[in-house]
């Protein structure tokens, strides 16, 4: 786990610390637009909807997916992932760093978001008592955010080890996200009327739906995580 | 039995049809400096790359410092510190963010790792500029960096590949008088390839030649200048033409001419004299600076084997 968080470290520090200008400036004004501009211009439902949570879920894996395509091809465009590769780390450790830094990048922004607007809100917003987010809101964020940051983390990493470049890996990236999701929605949309009616009274009511769907999404995490770390080999990732 | 640093035996790594590497077997003893000396693309890396377990050999295997690279590799990378082609820093950070960073990947204590990088940085010249961050730094500060960070978690042996490239004249004097303290003092094992003969015949206690992937020679300098057969001798003057290096070619007794900048590298064959081809370059007009005597060098013997081979 050190290893791992050494590796994230890294990554943390040239995402926030040394990045320069453009990079800080990115990020600040994401706070600014999601923390403090939009929720005060919708108002106290923005923290009150109960829509809050699957709107928000999107967040984080929009985040990570625009740090992860940098994670190996990164290092292999500007000649330091042989070096990193020639150290002590053992493979799984560089593999979850890498994940843990995209994903703890873009749950610190969301969270960071969240929290800027509900301060915003109870200062400047209508006197109606404090305003929290429901339980529940959290919890779908929190749970529909962290299967959704892993699947496309393990995805980025997945094309970003084959990736010769940072640009070729976010293109191959934006195009396999859109994918992912359109075929799902297009295929079920495309089913006839009748499999519809039968999919879904097999599956019982919307909370059982809503948990089979969890699941799913938790095993494919599981096996794009698992990929990725058979696809993770030292020889491979070193060139003629 | 003391376990070599390094050994290898009918090492060979092919790319598709490339032999990059090709049955090569050498031991090199514990706290000696090797050179691994050879033209551009003649494997040196890919051995590199073999010895620290980032690539599988074809055939053949390796031990370093008594651990399979194929199934203890992770044990190896442990041990070792490496500088390799690029120097792999991180050029958005600072120098004492790279080395922080190096530290934590080898598990080194907080305070432990911050006095061996200001140890090192001081040694470097370069603790004054630690907090810069080294993408806008030369060449040369990069590759003294980075020989810093290969040599952070004092490993047993440290891979170097061309060192000195980038590095101003007085600097490629420190580094090389720093790793014979290191192999002497320290009993550490370094393992380098260069380019730079001269630097290599005063530096290493053993070299090995290799060209297109096949170990040419193997033994100390002396060795390798001794086994030269015939002599060499290095003209540099004015008027330098290839035609005059044909011209000296023909000669009698000559085995080799080559033109290196301003100097004419002739080699001779056993017996020959050096006489009438100076008096042939006179006569045709080359003006004569130096003659120097290189028979015997490392130099000369590994043009000498690069020139047989081809």
């Amino acid at each position: 786990m050190n290893d791992a968080l050494a590796v994230a470290w890294k990554e943390w520090r040239e995402l926030l610390g040394q990045r320069g200008a453009r990079g800080k400036a990115g990020i600040g004004l994401f706070l600014l637009a999601f923390g403090i501009v939009l929720p005060l211009e919708t108002g106290p439902s923005w923290i009150t909807s109960p829509s809050v949570g699957i709107a928000w879920s999107w967040v984080p894996m929009f985040l990570v997916s625009t740090v992860i395509a940098d994670a190996f091809a990164g290092e292999r465009e500007r000649h330091t992932l042989e070096t990193l590769l020639a150290t002590r780390l053992p493979d799984g450790a560089i593999l979850a760093g890498k994940m843990v830094a995209a994903i703890g990048y873009a749950g610190g922004l969301t969270a960071g978001s969240l929290l800027l607007a509900e301060v915003a809100l109870n200062l400047v917003g209508p006197r109606h008592g404090l305003l929290w987010y429901a339980p529940q809101v959290l919890l779908t964020l929190a749970v529909i955010g962290l299967l959704g940051s892993v699947f496309v983390a393990a995805v980025g990493v997945l094309i970003s080890l084959r990736a010769a470049t940072v640009r070729q890996a976010q293109m191959a990236l934006g195009g396999t996200i859109i994918v992912l999701l359109l075929v799902p929605v297009l295929a079920l949309r495309r089913l006839p009327p009748g499999w519809k009616r039968g999919l879904l009274p097999s599956a019982g009511s919307g909370a059982r739906l809503a948990l089979l769907a969890l699941l799913v999404f938790a095993l494919l995490d599981v096996g794009v995580v698992a990929l990725a770390k058979l696809r993770f080999t030292r020889a491979r990732l070193i060139s003629l | 039995m003391t376990i070599p640093a390094v050994r290898t035996a009918s090492l060979t790594r092919h790319f598709g049809g490339v032999h990059a590497l090709d049955d090569v077997t050498l031991e090199i003893p514990r706290g000696c400096i090797f050179g691994f000396l050879g033209p551009n693309g003649s494997g040196k890396t890919t051995m590199i790359r073999l010895l620290l377990g980032l690539l599988e050999p074809t055939a053949g295997t390796a031990e370093v410092l008594g651990y399979s690279t194929r199934s203890d590799a992770a044990a190896v990378r442990q041990r070792s510190g490496a500088l390799l082609e690029h120097c792999g820093l991180y050029e958005r950070l600072s120098a004492a963010d790279n080395l922080e960073l190096y530290g934590r990947f080898w598990r080194l204590p907080g305070g432990e790792r911050r006095a061996r990088a200001k140890e090192l940085l001081t040694l470097l010249d370069l603790y004054e500029r630690r907090d810069e961050v080294v993408g806008g730094w030369s060449r040369g500060m990069k590759q003294q960096l980075a020989i810093a960070r290969a040599l952070l978690h004092r490993p047993e042996l440290v891979f170097l590949d061309e060192p000195s490239a980038g590095l101003d004249p007085v600097a490629a004097v420190a580094l090389r008088d720093r790793l014979a303290q290191l192999s002497a003092g320290a009993g550490v094992t370094v393992f380098l390839t260069t380019h730079n003969l001269a630097e290599a015949e005063r530096l290493c206690t053993l070299v090995g030649v290799v060209r297109r992937g096949r170990l040419l020679a193997f033994g100390t300098p002396a060795q390798l200048g001794a086994a030269r057969e015939g002599a060499g001798i290095e003209i540099t003057g004015t008027g330098l033409s290839e035609v005059l290096v044909a011209m000296v070619t023909a000669l009698p007794g000559v085995v080799s001419a080559r033109r290196d900048g301003r100097a004419l590298l002739v080699g001779l064959a056993r017996g020959a004299a050096t006489g009438p081809v100076v008096a042939a370059l006179v006569a045709a007009g080359f003006q004569v600076d130096s003659v120097r005597n290189t028979a015997g060098s490392l130099e000369d013997a590994f043009h000498a084997l690069l020139e047989a081979q081809s």
